[in-house]
This record gives C-alpha cells, structure tokens and sequence, in this order.
C-alpha cells in the first residue's frame, strides 16, 4: 500500500511535447510508471515516440484536451510542465476532466493565479499536489515528478516535504540506514498551493502500510503549526519533523515563494517549539532526519520492521 | 519587487485612489521647484529607500515655507539613513518626495495581503493607523478587522463598509473609504501585487480619505505580464550581487558572514545556512543554482560568491537528482581554474553520478577539501576559516 500512486495509477503529461515534459516522462517511464498519453493544445492526434534506458521504445499519444486524453487513456492522475503562464490554465482544466490526482511540478505560477485555483478547486473532487514542488514516488511502483527515483526503496515511512532537495537529502539518510518509503511527497514551495501538510498526513495516517512520518517544513506561514495540533489530536503513527531556515533574515524571501518571514511570524523557532510541543521529534540539523527518525523507531519498537533492505 | 512610495502612490492614483499631490525631486533645486509648484503653505519631505520606519529615523521632514523644503532637502538628500528595518548600514537618500501637507483629523491603517491559510486575499483594517500593524496584532488584536475576499466576485462594497464602520470611520466619510477600498483592492488585482499597505490611511479636516503612506510589494512570479512594475525597479537600492545573480538565473540573497554557499535548489541551500551556523560559523550567503544548473551558472555563481570580500571560505553542498553530480563538478573545477581559487573549499556530492564527481575534483588537482555528509561538509569549512 501507499498513498496518491501505485502501480496502478495511469498518468498523462500535460505539456509532453515541451522539453521539460518529455524528459520527465521518459524518466517516468524508465522508473516503470504507467504512462499512457500526454496533453499539448495543437498537438493533439500526433504521438511522441520515446527511447528508453532499456533500449525499447514507447509511443505515447498526444492529445489536444484533458477531457480526451481522459476518456482515450483512462488516466486518472496529470502531472503538469507547461510554463508558469499558462499552469493555472492546466490545473484548472485537469480538475474540471474529474481527475483523480493532479500534480504541477511548474515554479514561479503567479500567486493570484493560485488564488484562482483555490476558489475552481472549491467542491471538486481532485486532489492537487503543488506547484512548485518534486512530485510523488511510491517506490518501486509510481513515480510521478522530477525527483531521481533510484534513491528510494520500497518500504513504510512516509516523508511529505516543501523542498524538493532537502526530501532527496531525507529519503536517502534512511535508504542508506535500510528504511524504505511507503511514499515520499512534495507539496511544494509556494505560498497558496494544493495539498496541504495536514492532507497528506491524514492519508499516511490512514495507509496501513505506513508507520511513521518524516515531515519537512520551512519558514513562512504557520502550515507547520497547524500540521502540528492536527498530528497531537489524530495521528496514530509516530512523525518527527525538520524546519529549514532557522538563520534566514527576515523579510527576504529564501528561493521559495513561501518562504519569507514576515512580521515575525513564521519563523523556525516558532514552528519547532510547537511541534515539540505537540509531540514531534525535530531534527536538530537536516544531516540528522535519518538518525532521529531511527531513534523515535528504536523507542516505539517499530526500527525492525520498518528496515526493509 | 519593491518600489519607492511616490510610485506606489502614483500607481494608486491612477486606479482612483485618493492621495496628496506631491512630486519626487533627486536634487535640492528639483525639491524647491516642486515646493514652488504645489504651492502649499505647509510640505513634507519625505525620504524615499525601499525601508520602513522612515519617519522615526529622522527621514520625514514638515517644511513650513520654501526655504525649509531646501534646507530640508539638503540635509537629507546623500545622507544615510538608518531604519529598523535598513539594518545597521542604513540606506542612502537619493530621492526625496515633496508633498503637500494635508490637516490630518485621525490616523488608521488598511492592508491588503493573501492569506495563505485560506488561498485568498485578504484586506485589513485598524483603528490603531500610525504603528506597526505587527505592534497592533501583539498588544490589541481585537482592534484589527478582517474580510477574505472571494476571488470569483473582488472585493464587495459591503465588505469595505463593513469594515469602515469597525474601524470607526466618520459616517458620512465610510462611503469615501469603502470607495478607497475598492480601489486599493483592484490595483492590488490588476498589477499582482504580494502586499498593499496604506499606514496611515487618513481622514483630513476637508473630508477626504487619503493614503497618506503607500507600500506596495509585486508578485516577481507575475512580472513577466506587467513590464510598467518592472520599469520602476530602482537597481540602486539592491544588493550588487543579487543583481549580477539574477541576470543568471541563480537565487541569491546577501548574508553578514564569512561562508560562501552554493546549493542546489532552496530548501537545502536554507538548511545548509542552518547547519553551518549550528557548527558554529556564519553563512555569507544563500545561494541556490537550481535544479538545471550548467557549468555557466557554477561558474557565475563561484565569481559571485567571491566578490564578496567578507568570503573567507566556500562550501559546495549538492544533492544531484536530475542534475548529475559529474556536471556540478565539472562546473567547479572549470570555474576555479577560471578565476583562480584562493580561498578554502569544502565539497560535499550526493546523489546521481557522484563517485564520478568526486572522482573530477579529486584528479583535477584543485586543493578542494571532500565531504561526506553535509556536517562533515559543515565542520570542515567552518573549521577551515
């Protein structure tokens, strides 16, 4: 089991045609990812044909709307590369063909375009991950986004991020300590976006397959605090957390959209003390994720049976 | 993006909201000719760099005839002016704005924001105009108001009156501020901006609502659809490197201390702040290259980080997913040799291709120090300066 993918899942890439989405999807498909089409306005009825590592070669056809790549497919998931101008335009139309699961890797979406966004997605049911943000991985069987897949192992430790990078650096402490992941999710960096930590959570404490949580959050805004009184009333799985940006200055934004401290909220300090509070291990350095998650394993009794490799 | 408050002013006046005439001068005669010009018995002088707390700084003046705005003028145009908020080396003064004076009957505060809580935008509004709205939620959070606005619909009439009549606006101006309102929220809209704060919004003896202050923050994410915000970037106010930075893509933001960092995506170029600062030492910097770093960017970055004379050591930390770490070393080697490396380098590889990498900087004869870890890489550079 895992959350959002599996082997199952059926993915088409908006914007295939683009650099960025055919190198992402033949990546996907390198990793064993049910890619089955892709999306290009104008493009649609041609395909893309795709050498992969293997040496064999996959088709994949194009069309010109979601809604036709839906019925053509039976995708259920879209991850999108199209250009910060015209992403919101994507998300919107993923959502309005009754996807399941939409995940926008694209960085630098205006954030009143994202406010747009919010307000479509009111009542729908897909569920969004990002923008700007790695994707998704369930180790050994979907991965979905730009994140390097031979890093992860299969296994049962959720991790949900706001960096892309520092859930690399997370996912790789515990594959080399022989912990695999149940899945590793990006929510992504930018201020107004899909999911939410308190979403993922409630998914990875619903998974039977998953028994603790690494979740990694940053400065900027109070998602961490909230996430934080959410894990002390409702989860059942032990999740220890990373903050990043203890030392950035306030008032600059720090390479993500979302993190900025501003007015003296939102800091490292603040989000640290109450997760602690609440019950949440932090890392005191991102070098330690890996060693502090195996000591709260160690301590719940759960290290041997969440050591798969 | 930042911008000067006489050009937020400007813009604002263009979308209907109500400000004092005023002009900006960069010279003391440009100042005594704008005084002459607006013909107001009492003008201000006003400061203008990208920096709150101007006017408890000294940088807010109140001229009562033409020979004060120049004797005002010259004292504060080229002079440094230290803020709360401009750090311990203060701003230069290079523009002034001069502004007719207005009878100020009560000072409140109005700001636009996006509330990442609920994904909307969000206006605010106090009775308290004047301090920090910071200062007001901490000491008196029941007298700030608040209406998240539906994105499908803009700002209701019905919301701002709502919100003037909280603030306790004189009746018969709340239709007045209402209006203000509606305009301040569709310039924030129309020309994506990230905040919009009139501190203080004030009401004046002749019945008039006015932004008597106007701080406007732009979306970089949407600069590329509004090239009139961008011609209002005033380079003089940001930091040389960061400048030289973004001409290559790379994100950079100047630090007090002596680490140079290079890192590659934004959450772990933050985390390797932390830990350089956990061991003890003081990060110069933080650097991001991104995730599709070329040998050009390495390159741009490593003279970047060097031109900064407070850089007394360098550590690479990268994490190579779907950028290869043979690439990045490569770039470093190639950039060293460039430039010439005088100063202690410690690099730390991970991920995709990094015994390669390691191998690159190992053969290149580069006096570059190998880390294992990011605190190894940590404790090394901050040992090595």
């Amino acid at each position: 089991m895992s959350i959002l993918v599996d082997k199952h899942t059926k993915v088409i890439t908006q914007g295939i045609t683009g650099s960025t989405g055919l190198f992402h999807t033949k990546g996907a498909l390198d990793y064993g990812t049910q890619m089955v089409g892709g999306v290009t306005p104008g493009k649609g009825g041609t395909n893309v044909d795709i050498t992969l590592e293997n040496g064999s070669t996959v088709s994949l056809p194009v069309f010109n709307t979601v809604v036709e790549a839906k019925e053509k497919t039976g995708a259920t998931a879209s991850v999108i590369y199209v250009p910060p101008a015209f992403a919101a335009d994507s998300i919107m139309e993923a959502v309005d063909a009754d996807l399941d699961l939409v995940i926008c890797i694209t960085e630098g979406i205006p954030v009143l375009d994202m406010v747009k966004v919010a307000r479509y997605m009111e009542g729908k049911k897909t569920v969004l991950i990002g923008p700007n943000c790695p994707g998704v991985i369930t180790p050994g069987e979907c991965k979905i986004g730009i994140m390097p897949g031979y890093i992860h192992k299969p296994g049962y430790v959720g991790v949900v991020s706001r960096s892309g990078t520092l859930t690399y650096e997370a996912v790789h402490q515990l594959s080399t300590r022989g912990i695999g992941q149940s899945s590793a999710v990006g929510i992504g960096g930018d201020p107004v976006k899909g999911s939410e930590f308190i979403d993922i959570l409630k998914m990875f404490n619903e998974d039977p397959d998953t028994r603790a949580v690494i979740m990694i959050g940053e400065i900027g805004g109070t998602a961490e605090e909230e996430a934080a009184e959410w894990i002390q009333a409702n989860m059942t799985k032990p999740v220890v957390g990373f903050i990043g940006g203890a030392t950035a200055p306030p008032g600059k934004r720090m390479g993500h959209a979302g993190a900025i401290i501003s007015g003296g909220k939102g800091t490292a300090a603040e989000k640290i003390a109450k997760l602690e509070s609440c019950g949440v291990k932090v890392a005191p350095t991102p070098s330690e994720m890996g060693s502090t998650l195996v000591e709260v394993l160690e301590e719940r009794g759960l290290l041997s049976e969440c050591t798969t490799h | 993006m930042n911008i000067h408050e006489y050009q937020g002013k400007q813009l604002l006046k263009q979308y209907g909201v109500a400000v004092p005439e005023g002009k900006v001068a960069f010279t003391v005669e440009e100042a005594v000719e704008a005084a002459q010009s607006l013909g107001s018995p009492v003008c201000v002088v006003k400061a203008q760099i990208h920096a709150g707390g101007r006017g408890k700084a000294g940088g807010v003046k109140v001229a009562k005839s033409v020979d004060e705005v120049r004797t005002y003028a010259q004292e504060l145009l080229g002079k440094v002016l230290v803020t709360h908020q401009t750090g311990p080396e203060g701003k230069e003064i290079k523009r002034l704005l001069i502004e007719e004076g207005c009878d100020i009957q009560k000072e409140y505060y109005i700001g636009v924001v996006i509330d990442r809580a609920t994904g909307k935008v969000v206006i605010m509004a106090s009775e308290e105009g004047g301090t920090e709205i910071e200062e007001v939620a901490e000491k008196t959070p029941e007298k700030i108001f608040r209406e998240a606005v539906d994105p499908a619909v803009g700002l209701q009439a019905f919301q701002a009156r709502k919100l003037a009549y909280a603030i306790n606006i004189p009746t018969k101006l709340v239709n007045k501020a209402a209006q203000f309102m509606l305009s301040l929220y569709k310039a924030f809209v129309e020309k994506d901006c990230s905040i919009a704060e009139i501190n203080p919004l004030v009401v004046t003896g002749d019945g008039q609502v006015m932004a008597l202050d106007a701080k406007l923050n732009f979306d970089s994410n949407a600069l590329f659809r509004h090239p009139e915000i961008l011609e209002l970037r005033d380079l003089e106010e940001e930091d040389e490197k960061e400048i030289e930075a973004s001409k290559f893509d790379l994100s950079y933001i100047a630090l007090d201390g002596n680490i140079g960092c290079m890192v590659n995506g934004a959450g772990l170029a933050m985390a390797t702040m932390d830990i350089i600062k956990y061991y003890g030492g003081e990060p110069a910097n933080f650097l991001d290259v991104g995730g599709g770093a070329t040998t050009e960017k390495v390159t741009e970055a490593f003279k970047i980080i060097l031109s900064d004379p407070n850089v007394k050591g360098i550590f690479i930390n990268i994490f190579g997913g779907i950028m290869r770490c043979d690439v990045i070393a490569n770039g470093v080697v190639e950039a060293a040799k460039q430039i010439g490396l005088d100063r202690p380098l410690v690099v730390r590889l991970e991920g995709t291709n990094v015994d390669l990498g390691k191998q690159i900087l190992a053969e290149s004869g580069l006096n570059i120090v190998a880390a294992d870890s990011m605190a190894d890489g940590a404790q090394k550079i901050v040992a090595l300066v």
